[in-house]
């Protein structure tokens, strides 16, 4: 589903990255557990998390995850969309629940990994 | 080649910036994404235990044309009861961690997880020593 898909049957505020919502991400994780993520994510994983500190982004770094959603409404810091934006992480931001925005994603054909 | 990170107690700010140092290294060597990747993983788990857990410590990385070795080495409380934590599920993260996504109890099974070889050592009240090797053929 490509990034554009997201941010349009998510609502949501592009927050960084406008340029690249082309990009297509295969899966999806609703996760606010960073080791979790860590464990088992593939590369090209959207993720989607309630979390907004800096380490969200080095997770998301490690992991080649070129996407993130924060859900409810949360917008992180401006140190933190910076860090983003240097290396090439797309940011939204939707008001749905963590719950909400899975189950809207995956009823339009997004799936997870397991 | 050898190269050594200084790695940070309790600085949440600074955490992953070794990890970052040596995922930007590896691709630049031009190291399969794959296995680039099982190393940023590895090495991101172990600093942030270090950050975490330690009372600071350091990260070394050794790279030759047969493999990479991570060494993860820290002055700390050390790990009591090693089968314990190597767990999945078990943590003793403080708040702060928790805050910030970790303290699942996951860091030490990623790591093994990612690499060919895995060895732990500690001591109680000295620190603790953890080494991976990925191999590169
Ligand atoms: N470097 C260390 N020094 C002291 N204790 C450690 C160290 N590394 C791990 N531990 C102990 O082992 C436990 C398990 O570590 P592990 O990395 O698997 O999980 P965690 O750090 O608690 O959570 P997560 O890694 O999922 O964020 C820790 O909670 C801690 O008690
Ligand atoms: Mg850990």
């Amino acid at each position: 589903m490509q990034l554009r898909e997201v941010a349009r049957l998510l609502n949501a505020d592009i927050l960084v990255g406008d340029t690249n919502l082309d990009k297509e991400v295969k899966f999806a994780c609703g996760c606010d557990l960073m080791s979790d993520a860590l464990a088992f994510i593939e590369d090209g994983t959207l993720l989607l998390t309630g979390l907004t500190n800096l380490q969200v982004i080095r997770t998301a770094e490690m992991l080649d995850v070129f996407a993130i959603v924060f859900v409810r409404g949360k917008v992180p810091s401006k140190e933190v969309i910076d860090m983003a934006k240097e290396r090439n992480i797309v940011l939204m931001s939707t008001d749905y629940t963590l719950f909400e925005a899975c189950g809207i994603l995956y009823k339009a054909g997004l799936k997870g990994k397991s | 080649m050898e190269y050594t990170y200084n790695v940070e107690a309790g600085n949440y700010a600074l955490a992953g910036e070794a990890s970052s140092s040596i995922k930007a290294l590896l691709k630049k060597l031009g190291i399969s994404g794959d296995i680039v990747r099982r190393m940023a993983i590895a090495a991101y788990e172990a600093e942030m235990n270090i950050v975490i857990h330690s009372k600071g410590g350091c990260l070394i990385l050794k790279i030759s044309p047969e493999e990479l070795i991570l060494i993860s080495e820290d002055r700390g409380p050390g790990i009591p009861d090693i089968d314990l934590a190597m767990k999945e599920g078990y943590s003793t993260a403080p708040d702060e961690a928790r805050e910030m996504g970790f303290g699942a109890g996951m860091g030490l099974s990623n790591m093994k997880r990612c690499a060919d070889e895995f060895n732990i050592k500690s001591t109680v009240g000295i620190g603790t020593k953890v080494q991976i090797k990925i191999y590169l053929k």
